[in-house]
Formats: C-alpha cells, structure tokens, sequence
C-alpha cells in the first residue's frame, strides 16, 4: 500500500469510528505506531507519519512527542520533509517550548538555501512562531533578503521583519533603510509587505514616523495609480484594483497624517478622488471607502472632506448589506461626540435600524441613538426608544433601560413627561432596571410637588393591572402610602381621577403584601404603605390595625419587625402617630446614585461598577436606621443622633427614622447629616445663623454661620457669646473676619459648650462688623435652641 | 402565618445559554500579549457541527486557552442565525465569520481592524482553494488538510496578506508541489 493512502486511510478510518470511544482506540493505535516509526531510522516514512500525527492533533489529542520529530524533518535534505517538518514546527511548537530553539539553526541555513522554495519555508515559520531570540539572531539575514533578492521572497522578507519587530521593537532601526527602498518596487506583494511594515515601524517608533513622513507624495502617487488604473486582471476584486494594497496605503496615510498639517493637506486631494471614484456596490469597494472614511476622520482634513465622510456613512446606512449598516454605525458611534451635527442628520435612518432583525446591528443602533439625543430630539427620540424597549432582546434591556433614564434626566422637558416616561419604562421592562431605579423615581416624584395626584392616580391604576414588575410596585406602594389622601379624594386635574373606596385601596396594598409575586423589600413597601394610610384614610383604621398585628408573626424578620413596631405605635406611642406618618418634605438630590447621569452612550462596562458601589452602600442604611428605630421605642424618650433628619421641628429626626421605607429609599440617596440650624440675627443684609450639634450628655457644639447678601464685603467681623454662670463656653478660631458680598461665601465659628448642671441653656451673642463704612454693634439674645433642649 | 417567599422575582431570561457577546472580563493572555499587537490573532475552520477542520494561530498561546478560544469561537458563531451580520465583539477582538456551504471561516482581530478588508480576505482564501482543488468541498479540506495549510502560507505570513494576487498563489503552489513530486519521483517514494 503506498504511504500516501495510508495517511487519508488513517483518517477514513477515524472518521468511521462510531463513538468516541472508538476514536480514541483506533488514535491510541496509530500513535503507538508513529512513536514507534519515530524511534527507528530514516526510512522515508517519517514525513506521512508526522503528518498522521499532525492530524491527530487537530482533533485535539496530545502531540507533544512530535516535536523532535519536526526538529530533525527540518534539517532534512529533503523538501518534502523539510515542507512537513516545518508545517509541524509552526502547529506543534511555539516559543514557549524548548525545542523550538533547536530549528534557529535550520532555519538560518534555509534562509540561504539555493531554492526559493525552501527559503520560503523558513521565512514563514520564522514569520509565524519565531521567539524574540531567535529573531534577534536571524535579523541581519532577513535584512539581507530584503534588499537584494527576488520579489517572490522580498515580501516574504517583509512581513517576517514585521514579525521581528513586533517581537523586538528595538530591531526596528534595522529594518528602516531597508524597507524605505521597497516603495519604489512595482509588484504588489512586494509592495504590501513594504507598506504593512512601514506601518508598524511607523507606530512604534515617532522618528521614524517623521522620516517616513516625506514618503508621503509617494505613496499618493502609488494610490493614485491603483484607483485610476484601468481594468488589471491580477489584482482586480469586483472593480477596484487590488484592495488590499489599497487599504494597508490608506491606514498608513492615516498614521502619518495625524496631527500634522502638511502630511495631510497632501492627502486631502487624493481622498476625495478615491471617495467618489471608488465603486461601493460590493464588499470590496466598501472596504476601500470605509477605510477611507476612517482616514479622513482621524487626519486634519479639511471640513468639505469630513462632510463628505459623514455622508458616505449615511449612504452605507441605507445598503442593504447588513454589514455595511453595521460597521457604518460603528463609524458614526466613534465620530458622534466630534460631529454631532452632521450625525444628526441621519438621525432617522439610524433610529429605522433598531428595528432591524440582526442583533448586533440593533446593539449598535441603540447606542448610537443613545448617543444622539439632545434637547431638541428628545420627544421623538424617546417615543422609538420606548418603542425598541418593549420588542428588544432581552440581552438589550438593562442597557436600554440606562440609556433612556440617563437621556430622561438630562433632557426631559417636564416633570410630567419625565414622570411618565420612568413610569413607561417600568411597566415595559421593570425586572431589567438598576436598583437606584427606585428611589430615584421616589426622589422625582416628591419633587414634583403638583403633579401628587396625577401621579397616584397612575400608579394606582398600573398597581391594580399588575403587580409582578418589582420596581413598580414598590414605587406605587410608597406614592400610595404618602399620597394616598389625594387618591382618595377623587378629583384630578391631570388625569381621569379614580372614584376608589378606602376598602379597594387597602385591598391593592393586602394582595401585594399577600402574594407570592412579592419580594420581601416591596413587601416592606407595602406594609409601610398600610400603616402611612391609618393617618390618611377615615373608616378602616381598624383593618389597618388587624394587617399590622398579624405581620407581627411574620416569619420575615424584617417585616415581622415593623409590623410590632407600627403596633406600638398603634398602641403605646398613638399620640405620636400622626406626627410620626407625616407628608414628607421633598428629598434633597444628593444621591451618589446620580453618578449615572454620565454621557448616556456609555457602554455597560462603565455602568457596571457604580452598580456594584450602589450595592455595597445599601446594606449599611438600613442597619442604621433600624438601630435608630429601637432607640425610637427604646423607651429612654432620648432622641437619636441627629442622623437623616430633614426638618427643623423637634420631632424631625423621629418621622425619617419611623418608616423603615423611607430609609430604604434614602439608602440609595447619601442624605448629608444637616444638624438643625435657626436664623439669629438678621440686619444690614447679615444673617446669622446658628446650628447645634450635641455631642454628650452634657456637652454641646455651637456653629455660627455669618453670610452677607449685601453688595459689598463686610469687614471686621467678631462674635463674641455669653452664657450663665454654671454653664462653661469655649470660643474657637472664627473662619475670618469678612464676608463675601452677595453670599458668595461666609464666616464660621465654633462655640463648645459643656452644661454639666443641666441648666436652661440661654445665650447673648454680640456682633460686630463694619459694613459700607458704618460700624454696627448688636446683640441678640438666644432662649430657645434647635435641638431638645435639656 | 407562614409565608412561602419565591426564590426570585420574576424575570425575564434568555432561553439559549450562550456565550455573552460583550465579555466583562479579559482573558489574561490578552493582556500578555498586547505588545505583539497582532493584527490577526488566528483562523479556524470549522464544520456545522463543531469540528475543527484547520486552526492557524498566530500569536503564541498555551494549548489549553487555544481549545476554550476554538469551543467559544464555535458556539457563538454557530449560535448565529442565517442572515445575520457576520461581524461580531468578542472580549476585545473582532470576530469576522463566513460560511461556506458546511463550513464556517473564522477569524479574530485586533479592533482597529477593517471587518470589510478581513471578509474580503477570508472569501480570496476561499477562492484559493477552490482554484487548487477545482470545486474544493468539505471533505476535500479533511483529507488534505496539510495542502489547505501550504495553500494558506502562501496567502498569509504572520497574520498578514503576502500577496495580492491570486495568480502568483497559485503559481506557487504549484511550483512547490512540483518540487515535491520531483523529490518524490527521484526517492521513488510519495511523500504522505
């Protein structure tokens, strides 16, 4: 049997192997064999066996024992041998092993071989695995080769010192002289290489860039030659002559265009020259025009030319060659922060696109719509946008949804249609937005003081449909729970008000709290939203009262917690209640959770780690709030420390730390302590403003806070305090002594204060400052402090 | 009262396990080998049912993440459907892909890349082929893989095109094997 056949015998045989067992058996078989042909002398079998084992390799069995093998086939005489040894070095050995060290030798010989064929084979494996030791031995060679040999193995000479250079930069210097001479060479695989490793000796090293930099007329004339050139049979792919080549000269016309002014006003012309001659009907010529584009894009090109580029990008948006919409997208994505406008103009076909069927050109149409909304834009745009959201893939939806709340936030023309839109997007895809998502919305909704009932009434009406979508839930409880008086009540102007009876809405609130849709967060929603409703609503009370009684033996922890809590408050602290499950004010906008609000293009990668800080910061709120609670209904009537406390009143810091909701929602928000503070002294366009922090038992942290709202500074500014007799005062340092105009700034001091007797706590304070020239004097007596008094 | 909680919220999931086409983590040999910058990093062939029929890789990397590189590279790509895009984003490459009858092109590049150009490069390999085999299939490429690779070394040299023109390809396969047979018919022996 002639060797020849055994090796396809070999793979015929594999291939009829029924299972993979039987695969393995008859590969086990055959590499016994070839280990054991390997171990004997030469009998003019060892190229077909290496080649067996070649072929096992590629279905993934070990070949390891082969590579010896490939080392002595290399140093054959033979070019059948060495062609399959070589073949095996570039599949079997990479610079990592040992023994590709051991073919350096051969291969330099081969470089010298007397038949190109062979020199050939050493350049391409040299080209190909060549480790950088063995690069830099064999440099000067491939140097050789490249000035003074046949083309056919000039250009093989010329992406292996790419190769090299790749490797070992520093060989690059080598090569520079060499490959300078190659531009004036007229065969094109010649020319290629020529240009490909200009291309790399350019982009890492910027002298040589500025030498090259006056090949630049050449390499025009070159181009020139190639899109004006008739019809070349050899080169020619679908119209345009030899495309390859066309693109290697266009990207490094790029590199040596940037940022450089001569450099690219010589290539304006030829831009435009091949950006209109160039044929787009096929692949081919679309790459040369896409290359193009690119080019222009990145040099200095004057503004017609860039126009012109942005143009060719919007007729590829209408190709029906998917991949040219694609790749145009990806284009207009990397220009649009430079050329919005001119992106804008394509706007619509853009926006046709996200309807497209193929996944990767609806990613690209969604980010680049993102991308280009805008003040103007915004109505239109969102109306498609919220359109793609309820048919995108699911692997879409949480990006689509941070795209349009980023673009809602920045450009929303209301409140009412900012409203809505969340209120969209959350009733389209709410299991795929972030959990800032929440309170955010909460946050909104209280800012948006008019819009309560229209509000309610919406979320009443989406609560009613459904209640699976989590984040809309959870949001519809809080409205209710806070506003439920308004829903109540019956008239709106905004929208068609609900006629709904105190039962349905505690109804609503019972079947969320009840089903297993439900997460244990919307439950705590939910519950706080009943017990909020006992101050709001009239007649059912009494039902409150049962659902909060028998959630005290939840076996939920956390809700079982608040429902003993609400009890209480039902029972012992009723008195309270009212104040307690008061209207909140509206929330400060703070929020770390803002950080979001970035350019609305952003990728996923960006979202993604404020996501996961958002996570971390939640679960440390509630743990303090619920500590709050306790001390709460501790019993010891001591007020907590002035955390979250929002309002000035004495039971300011109880009625945040009641709803254990809202400090859920507020656990998104970073709520900046604000000690309560009260205006002193007002006159001459000074304020004087007083805040107190208590520190112990007995001690106290007065802040003094002077601002001018006059038109000119006031100078010379003192405080000085009093206080009675038992009582021990330290001034500190103030700030300064003058205060900016227009309350462009302001004066602190801070006053200790340590009240061990546990004395009624008055202070005289007198101020003295000069302002436009006249001196005032005054002193204001202060009786009452913003905080519980001792 | 007891309450049964569910374990999730629910949500909406894809149905297909897939391999994610955005990637958040890199693979370290990316990162090692970054200052090759390679615009080419490798090309597989593989059939509709996943098997491997040629792999040239040219950046060197350990066996082990060249078989998870190949089995990602197949699912995602066979995971397509029909008239799709054939550009994909995978970690940080591009990923150009063709199929031709039962066989699917492949191959993986730096981002600066021109998709367009690397399509165009995959279908001249194609047409190579076909020249040297005369209406090459599927199997023509199993049994004589060792020639689809000297046909493909003629082609690419380091993950660049060496020559332009299809002509000289050919002329120079063919002159290789000449030399070959001339060997052979001088030892007396068929190579394989």
């Amino acid at each position: 049997m002639s060797p020849s056949v055994r090796l396809q015998e070999m793979i015929r045989v594999i291939r009829g192997a029924r299972t993979q067992g039987e695969e393995r058996g008859v590969i086990q078989r055959e590499c016994a064999a070839i280990r054991a042909q390997f171990r004997q002398a030469d009998n003019g079998t060892r190229s077909h066996n290496l080649a067996k084992l070649l072929y096992v390799h590629m279905l993934g069995y070990p070949a390891h024992f082969g590579q010896m093998e490939c080392v002595r086939l290399i140093a054959s005489p033979r070019y059948n041998e060495k062609r399959v040894g070589y073949l095996g070095a570039m599949m079997l050995l990479d610079e990592k092993q040992d023994a590709s060290l051991l073919i350096t030798n051969s291969i330099k010989n081969d470089l010298s071989h007397s038949s190109q064929y062979v020199q050939s084979l050493a350049l391409c494996t040299l080209g190909c695995m060549g480790s950088a030791e063995m690069c830099r031995d064999l440099a000067p060679e491939i140097d050789r080769l490249l000035r003074a040999s046949n083309s056919y193995i000039k250009k093989k000479a010329a992406l292996c010192a790419v190769h090299i250079v790749r490797k070992v930069p520093e060989l690059g210097e080598l090569f520079t002289p060499a490959s300078r001479s190659l531009l004036s060479e007229k065969n094109h695989g010649v020319l290629h290489g020529a240009v490909v490793l200009i291309t790399e000796l350019c982009e890492r090293n910027p002298e040589t860039l500025e030498q090259f930099r006056k090949a630049v007329p050449e390499l025009v004339q070159i181009m020139k030659g190639l899109v004006m050139s008739g019809y070349s049979p050899e080169h020619n792919v679908a119209g345009i002559s030899d495309p390859f080549l066309q693109v290697r000269i266009l990207r490094l016309l790029r590199i040596l265009g940037r940022n450089n002014e001569t450099a690219s006003d010589a290539v304006n012309d030829l831009l435009a020259q091949v950006a209109t001659n160039t044929d787009s009907s096929k692949t081919a010529g679309s790459a040369v025009l896409y290359e193009t584009v690119l080019t222009v894009m990145d040099i200095k090109s004057e503004s017609g030319l860039r126009v012109l580029a942005v143009n060719i990008l919007g007729r590829f948006l209408l190709n029906n060659d998917r991949n040219i919409r694609y790749i145009s997208m990806t284009s207009l994505q990397k220009i649009v922060q430079t050329d919005h406008n001119a992106v804008q103009r394509h706007r619509g076909t853009i926006v046709d696109c996200l309807k497209d069927q193929d996944a990767s050109v609806k990613r690209r149409a969604l980010e680049l719509s993102l991308a280009l909304v805008s003040a103007v834009n915004i109505r239109s745009l969102m109306k498609e946008l919220l359109l793609f959201l309820s048919s995108c893939p699911p692997e879409l939806r949480a990006h689509t949804t941070s795209g349009i709340f980023n673009a809602a936030e920045r450009y929303a023309p209301s409140q009412r249609w900012h409203i809505d839109t969340i209120l969209h997007v959350l009733t389209t895809a709410g299991g795929d937005v972030r959990d800032e998502t929440v309170p955010n919305l909460i946050q909104l909704i209280t800012t948006a003081t008019e819009l309560h009932c229209y509000t309610v009434h919406k979320l009443y009406r989406a609560l009613i449909a459904d209640i699976s979508v989590q984040s809309l839930v959870q949001v519809a409880c809080w409205c209710i729970g806070e506003y439920g008086d308004l829903l109540l009540r019956g008239e709106c102007e905004e929208t068609e008000p609900v006629q709904v009876a105190e039962d349905d809405v505690l109804d609503a609130l019972e079947t969320v709290l009840q089903s297993h849709m439900s997460s244990p967060a919307t439950r705590g929603f939910a519950l706080t939203a009943t017990m909020k409703l006992s101050t709001r609503i009239t007649h059912n009370v009494d039902r409150i009262r049962s659902i909060v009684s028998i959630y005290g033996s939840c076996i939920d922890v956390e809700l079982q917690q608040r429902a003993v809590e609400y009890n209480a408050l039902f029972k012992k602290y009723d008195h309270m209640r009212a104040a307690v499950l008061e209207r909140m004010p509206v929330i400060d906008k703070s929020s770390p959770g803002h950080t979001n609000g970035e350019s609305a293009g952003g990728s996923i990668k960006e979202m993604e780690p404020t996501k996961r800080t958002q996570e971390v910061a939640l679960p440390q709120e509630p743990a303090n709030q619920v500590c709050d609670l306790l001390d709460l209904l501790g019993g010891s009537g001591e007020p907590p420390q002035p955390s979250p406390a929002l309002s000035t009143t004495a039971l300011g810091p109880v009625s945040s730390t009641a709803g254990g909701d809202l400090l859920d929602l507020l656990g998104g928000l970073d709520v900046t302590p604000v000690p309560p503070s009260v205006i002193v002294y007002e006159k001459n366009g000074v304020t004087l403003k007083l805040q107190t922090d208590r520190q112990t038992d007995t001690g106290m942290t007065i802040t003094l806070t002077a601002t001018n709202s006059t038109d000119r500074e006031i100078t010379s500014l003192t405080l000085q305090a009093a206080v009675p007799k038992s009582v021990q005062l330290q001034m500190k340092a103030p700030s300064g002594d003058v205060i900016p105009a227009h309350g462009l700034g302001q004066v602190t001091q801070t006053v200790l204060l340590n009240n061990p007797n546990k004395v009624s706590l008055k202070m005289r304070v007198r101020v003295c400052y000069t302002s436009q020239d006249f001196v005032c004097q005054d002193t204001v007596q202060i009786d009452s402090f913003p905080s519980p008094a001792w | 009262m007891l309450f049964i909680y569910p374990s999730l919220c629910p949500t909406v999931r894809p149905t297909m396990p897939q391999v994610p086409e955005i990637s958040m983590a890199l693979l370290p040999f990316i990162n090692n080998y970054t200052h090759l910058q390679c615009k080419m990093r490798f090309l597989l062939l593989f059939s509709r049912q996943g098997k491997l029929r040629l792999q040239k890789w040219f950046t060197p990397i350990p066996e082990r993440e060249k078989k998870k590189i190949t089995r990602d590279m197949t699912t995602m790509v066979l995971a397509r459907k029909p008239r799709s895009c054939n550009f994909l984003h995978w970690k940080d490459l591009k990923i150009v892909y063709k199929r031709y009858a039962s066989l699917y092109f492949c191959c993986g590049l730096d981002a600066e890349e021109n998709e367009l150009l690397a399509l165009e490069m995959l279908h001249r390999y194609v047409e190579l082929l076909d020249k040297y085999f005369g209406n090459v299939c599927e199997l023509d490429i199993i049994f004589n893989f060792e020639k689809a690779y000297f046909i493909l070394d003629e082609f690419l040299l380091g993950g660049e095109v060496q020559e332009t023109s299809k002509l000289v390809v050919a002329r120079s396969v063919e002159a290789s094997d000449m030399l070959q047979e001339t060997m052979e018919e001088y030892m007396s022996k068929p190579a394989f």
